[in-house]
C-alpha cells in the first residue's frame, strides 16, 4: 500500500472511560498504524464511539493515554489535535454554503482566501461534487451532505481522519457505493483512517484490520481473514459473519489441533491453547464451509464428519440455507449455493456432513 | 496517489499552554448568566419584595394587616367581585375557544388565516382593544346602533360602564390564551387514533366525547387555569369600561397606593400574588398541563 | 365530522368577535364626526390630522419611540448573553435563573408596577425616562430569553463539536456559529422587546410622573377626562405598527426553521 509514513500512528495505552461505576470504555491499549485503515467494530454500548471521542478530544479518558505519533495529545483540547472528523449525521453548519463550510477549517488556519478557494475546490473533486459550492447543505441528498462532510475533514490535510458510523443513515444500495468510495479514498489519500461502525459487512469489505470491541475492551484485533477464519473468542465468533456452536469434550491434543467428542464423533479443530483432557469446550465452523458429504467435489485436506437430520431448507437467492440438527440436539446451519446442478436436500432427510479441520477452531 | 496526500498537513496556529488548563466551562455560563440576573433583582425583584414586606413590615414586624383583612368589608366585596368576574370570564372564554381551537386545527386551507384572526388582537395592546369595546359599548356605539335600528329598544342602552362590559371585554381580551394551549393540545393527537376509532363504529359525536375531548384535557385546564390567573390581575380593562363602583382587587390596590397605604396596598398585593402563585403552582404539578403551560407561554 | 361539533358559521362568528372590535377602531379613526359613533356618518383624515398637528399627542409617541428603542438594546444585550450561560447551567441553578427572569410574565402587572414605583419613588427616579428603560427591560427581558433559547434548543449539539475539531476555538465557534444561527432568535426577541416597551401601561402609570409620558399613558389620561376619537387615529397607528413587527417576527420564525431543516 502506498503512503505509508504520511498517516499518523495513534497508540491507545490502557484507554478507560468510567462514569460513576459504570464503564463505557473498560482499558483499550491499541496500537494503529501510520496510514492503515483500523475499523472499531462492536454492537452499541461496547464504547467504539466513546473511544473516538476520546481520541478526538471531546471526552477526558478517566485513565490511560491517547497518543499520536508518539505525543500524548489527552492535555490538548479539540481545536488543537489537527484530526479530521465525519460524524454520524455530518454536523454540516446550516447557515453557510458548501464552500464556506469546507474552508472553515482552512480560516481558522488563517489560509489566505484565493489559496482556500483552490484547496476547497481540490477537496470537492476528490468527493465527485465538483461546482457545488454554492449550495446550502439543506439543498442536498443525504450522499451529497455526507461527501461535503469528508471533503471538509480532509481538506486541510490531516494525518488523521475519524469517522464515527458516517454511513448509518444510508439506504443500502447507496451504503455499499460509498463504502467503496472510502477505501479509494483512503487509498488515495494515504493517512490514517479510524472508523467505527456496527455493521460487521462494512468492516469487512473497508478495512485494514479491524478490533472488534465488546463491553468497552477489545475482544481481538487481526486482519479482517484473521477474524474471519480464527476467532479467537466466542463473541467474534458469533459477532463476525455466522458461526456454529458445538460443545465437545476433550479428548486429546497434538500439536495445535485438538480432538474432541461430539455427539459420538471424533472432531479434530485449530485451538492456540492448552485444555485439559475431559473439559468441555466449544467449537466453532462457518456455515458455508460445511458440505453435505456426498455431494460431488473432492476433500484435499483433513475433513471432520458428522451425522445429521436436516430440520430445515431455505432458498435465498444466491445461496440455499439449511438447518441441521445433530444427534445430541445440537443445530447448526448449512450454506451451499444454489445451482441447478446440486441436489436440494429435503426437511426429514438424513445426511452426512463434512467440513475441513482447518476451518474448525476451538473458542 | 493524488497531490492532497503529499503536500503537507497545514498546521494550526500556536497558542499558549496555560490557557488550555482553565476550565472555562464551569466559570462561563455563571459570568453570561450573572449580569441579567443581578439587573433583575436589582431593578425589579427587590423592589417588590421590599413593597411586599411592608404588608407585615410596617410600622414593625406584625402580622396585623393580614389579620384586619378578614374583617375588612371592602376587601370581601373587592376580592368577591374579582374571583366572580374571574370565573365567568374564564367559562366564557373556554366556551368560545374550544370550537375556534377545534377549527384552526382541522382546517388546512383556513388556518393561517384562522391564526392570523385570533394572533392580529392578540398582539394589539390591551389599551386599543379596551377601548374598542368603549367605543361598540357607548350610548352611540354599534351595538346600540344596531338594537335601535333593529327596533328592540327605544333609547340606548346603558352597557357600557357596568359589569357586562367589563366580563365581554375581558373574554375578548382572554380568549387567545384559551385558544392556543387548547389547539396544541388538539394538534398533539394522533389522527390515526380518531380514525381507528371511527374504524371501530364511533360516531363522530362518541369519537369526540371519548377520545378527542379527554385527550385535549391537558390544554384545557393548561388554558383555565392560565385564563383564570390572568384575570384576577386585570387593571386596565375593569379600570376603563367597568363601572365606578365595580372595584377589583388590583384597582383596590392602585386606589391605595394613590393614598399612599403601602401597607395595605402591599397585604391585598400579597393576597393576589399568592393567589396566582398557588394556582400556578398547582397547574404545574397536574400531568401534562405542566408541558401545556410551557408551549402557550413562548 | 368538524361539522357536528363546531359548525364553521359558529366557529366564524367567534372569530368575528375576536376581529371585529379591532376593526371598528380602524375605522372610527377615519370618521369625521365629532364624538363616538359607530357606524360614523361620514369619512376623512380629521383625526389623523389632529394627532400629527399636535405636541401633546407628538411628545409622548417620540418618548414612547425612545424609551422602546433603549429597551430593545438593553434588553437584547442582557437577555441573549444571559440565555447562553444558562443553557449551560446545571439543572438546579437554571431552573430559579428561569423563575427569576420569567416571572414578570406570572406576577401580575400591578403589583410588578406598585413595586417598582415604591423602590423607585425612594431614589427620585419617578418621572425620569432612565427609570421607565430600566423598568421596561426587566419586563421584556422574559420574552428575549424565551426567544433565545429556544433557538439555541434547535442546534444540533454536534455542530459545535465539529467546529472545535475543524480547528476553531470556544470563542470563534460562538462568533462563526452559534451567533449566527441564534440570530433569528435575537431578532424575533427584539421586535417582542420593543412591542412591550411601546404599549406597556400599567407601570408608566405610576412611574411616567410628569417628565416621561409615554403615549400609552398620554391615551389613558384622554380617555379619562375627555373622549375625542383622536385616540382611534392613534389606536390605529399602534396597530399598525404592532401588526408589522409581529408579522416581521412570524416572516423570521419561519425562515429560521427553514433553515435549520434536513432534507
Amino acid at each position: 500500500m502506498t503512503g505509508i509514513g504520511s498517516g499518523a500512528s495513534v497508540t491507545l495505552a490502557g484507554l478507560e472511560k468510567k462514569y460513576d461505576r459504570v464503564a463505557a470504555v473498560d482499558g483499550i491499549s491499541l496500537d494503529i498504524r501510520s496510514g492503515e485503515f483500523l475499523t472499531l467494530l462492536g454492537p452499541s454500548g461496547s464504547g467504539k464511539t466513546s473511544t473516538l471521542m476520546m481520541i478526538a478530544g471531546f471526552e477526558t479518558p478517566t485513565a490511560g493515554d491517547i497518543a499520536i505519533d508518539g505525543r500524548s495529545v489527552v492535555a490538548m483540547p479539540p481545536y488543537r489535535r489537527n484530526i479530521g472528523m465525519v460524524f454520524q449525521n455530518y454536523a454540516l453548519f446550516p447557515h453557510l454554503t458548501v464552500e464556506e463550510n469546507v474552508g472553515f477549517p482552512l480560516k481558522q488556519r488563517g489560509v489566505p482566501k484565493a489559496e482556500r478557494a483552490r484547496l476547497v475546490a481540490e477537496a470537492l473533486q476528490l468527493v465527485h461534487l465538483p461546482g457545488y459550492g454554492a449550495r446550502y447543505p439543506r439543498q442536498l441528498s443525504g450522499g451529497q451532505q455526507q461527501r461535503v462532510a469528508v471533503a471538509r475533514a480532509v481538506v486541510f490535510k490531516p494525518r488523521l481522519l475519524l469517522m464515527d458510523e458516517p454511513l448509518g443513515a444510508l439506504d443500502k444500495q447507496l451504503r455499499e457505493n460509498l463504502q467503496l468510495e472510502m477505501r479509494r479514498l483512503h487509498a488515495d489519500l494515504g493517512i490514517t483512517f479510524i472508523y467505527v461502525t456496527h455493521d460487521q459487512e462494512e468492516a469487512l469489505t473497508m478495512s485494514d484490520r479491524i478490533a472488534v470491541m465488546n463491553d468497552g475492551k477489545v475482544a481481538q484485533v487481526g486482519s479482517p481473514e484473521d477474524l474471519y477464519d480464527r476467532p479467537s473468542n466466542r463473541f467474534v465468533a458469533g459477532f463476525i459473519g455466522e458461526s456454529n456452536f458445538l460443545p465437545a469434550i476433550v479428548r486429546g491434543i497434538e500439536d495445535d489441533v485438538v480432538t474432541a467428542e461430539c455427539d459420538g464423533a471424533l472432531i479434530r479443530a485449530i485451538c492456540p491453547g492448552r485444555p485439559a483432557s475431559g473439559e468441555t469446550v466449544t467449537l466453532t465452523t462457518r456455515p458455508e464451509r460445511l458440505r453435505f458429504a456426498d455431494s460431488a467435489w473432492t476433500a484435499t485436506t483433513p475433513q471432520n464428519r458428522l451425522s445429521v437430520t436436516v430440520t430445515e431448507a431455505v432458498f435465498a437467492g444466491e445461496r440455499c440455507r439449511y438447518m441441521l440438527q445433530a444427534g445430541d440436539g445440537t443445530s447448526m446451519v448449512l450454506k451451499e449455493p444454489s445451482s441447478a446442478a446440486i441436489r436440494r436436500r429435503a426437511v426429514g432427510e438424513r445426511a452426512e456432513i463434512s467440513w475441513s479441520v482447518a476451518d474448525t477452531i476451538l473458542v | 496517489m493524488t497531490e492532497i496526500a503529499q503536500s503537507q498537513s497545514i498546521p494550526l496556529p500556536l497558542a499558549s499552554e496555560r490557557a488550555l488548563r482553565f476550565d472555562w466551562r464551569k466559570a462561563v455560563p455563571l459570568a453570561l448568566a450573572a449580569p441579567l440576573i443581578v439587573y433583575m433583582l436589582v431593578f425589579y425583584a427587590l423592589p417588590v419584595l421590599a413593597m411586599l414586606l411592608r404588608s407585615v413590615n410596617d410600622p414593625s414586624w406584625t402580622l396585623s394587616h393580614y389579620a384586619t383583612l378578614f374583617g375588612d368589608v371592602v376587601f370581601a366585596k373587592t376580592f368577591w367581585i374579582t374571583i366572580s368576574t374571574s370565573v365567568t370570564v374564564t367559562l366564557g372564554c373556554l366556551v368560545l375557544a374550544y370550537p375556534v381551537a377545534l377549527g384552526l386545527v382541522r382546517a388546512r386551507r383556513m388556518a393561517p388565516l384562522i391564526l392570523v384572526i385570533i394572533l392580529l388582537p392578540f398582539w394589539t395592546s390591551v389599551l386599543v382593544r379596551s377601548y374598542a369595546w368603549m367605543v361598540l359599548l357607548g350610548r352611540h356605539g354599534l351595538i346600540n346602533e344596531a338594537l335601535l335600528a333593529l327596533g328592540m329598544i327605544d333609547r340606548p342602552v346603558r352597557i357600557l360602564n357596568t359589569p357586562i362590559a367589563t366580563q365581554i371585554a375581558m373574554i375578548h381580551i382572554l380568549l387567545p390564551y384559551m385558544i392556543l394551549p387548547i389547539a396544541n393540545a388538539l394538534r398533539q393527537i394522533d389522527p390515526s387514533l380518531l380514525r381507528a376509532a371511527s374504524g371501530l363504529g364511533a360516531t363522530p359525536w362518541m369519537t369526540f366525547r371519548q377520545v378527542i375531548l379527554p385527550l385535549s384535557m391537558s390544554g384545557v385546564i393548561a388554558g383555565t387555569l392560565l385564563t383564570f390567573v390572568l384575570a384576577l390581575g386585570f387593571y386596565i380593562t375593569p379600570a376603563m369600561v367597568g363601572g365606578p363602583r365595580d372595584i377589583t382587587l388590583s384597582m383596590l390596590i392602585a386606589q391605595q397606593v394613590d393614598q399612599l397605604n403601602w401597607a395595605y396596598a402591599a397585604t391585598l398585593s400579597a393576597v393576589l400574588l399568592a393567589t396566582a402563585l398557588a394556582i400556578l403552582a398547582v397547574a404545574r404539578r397536574l400531568p401534562g398541563v405542566g408541558n401545556a403551560f410551557r408551549t402557550s407561554l413562548r | 365530522m368538524l361539522a357536528r361539533v363546531a359548525p364553521a358559521s359558529v366557529v366564524g362568528l367567534i372569530l368575528l368577535f375576536l376581529a371585529f372590535p379591532v376593526i371598528v377602531v380602524v375605522v372610527v379613526s377615519f370618521s369625521s364626526a365629532t364624538y363616538l359613533t359607530f357606524p360614523p356618518p361620514a369619512f376623512g383624515l380629521k383625526w389623523y390630522e389632529a394627532y400629527f398637528s399636535n405636541p401633546d399627542w407628538l411628545k409622548p409617541t417620540w418618548v414612547s419611540l425612545w424609551v422602546a428603542s433603549a429597551v430593545v438594546v438593553l434588553s437584547t444585550t442582557l437577555g441573549t448573553v444571559a440565555a447562553l450561560g444558562m443553557a449551560r447551567l446545571p439543572r438546579s441553578l437554571r431552573v430559579v435563573a428561569t423563575g427569576l427572569i420569567l416571572s414578570p410574565l406570572i406576577v401580575p402587572g400591578i403589583v410588578v408596577a406598585i413595586g417598582i414605583y415604591y423602590a423607585y419613588s425612594r431614589y427620585g427616579l419617578v418621572g425620569t425616562p432612565i427609570a421607565m428603560v430600566m423598568a421596561h427591560t426587566c419586563l421584556a427581558v422574559p420574552f428575549v430569553v424565551t426567544s433565545v433559547t429556544a433557538s439555541l434548543a434547535g442546534i444540533d449539539p454536534r455542530l459545535e463539536q465539529a467546529s472545535l475539531n475543524l480547528g476553531a476555538t470556544p470563542s470563534a465557534t460562538f462568533w462563526q456559529v452559534t451567533l449566527p444561527l441564534i440570530r433569528p432568535g435575537v431578532l424575533v426577541g427584539a421586535l417582542f422587546a420593543f412591542i412591550t416597551s411601546f404599549d406597556e401601561l400599567i407601570v408608566a402609570l405610576f412611574i411616567s410622573g410628569s417628565g416621561a409620558v409615554t403615549l400609552p399613558r398620554r391615551m389613558w389620561d384622554d380617555l379619562r377626562f375627555q373622549i375625542d376619537p383622536t385616540i382611534a387615529a392613534v389606536s390605529t397607528l399602534t396597530i399598525v405598527l404592532t401588526v408589522l413587527l409581529m408579522g416581521l417576527a412570524h416572516v423570521l420564525r419561519k425562515h429560521a426553521e427553514r433553515q435549520v431543516s434536513q432534507p
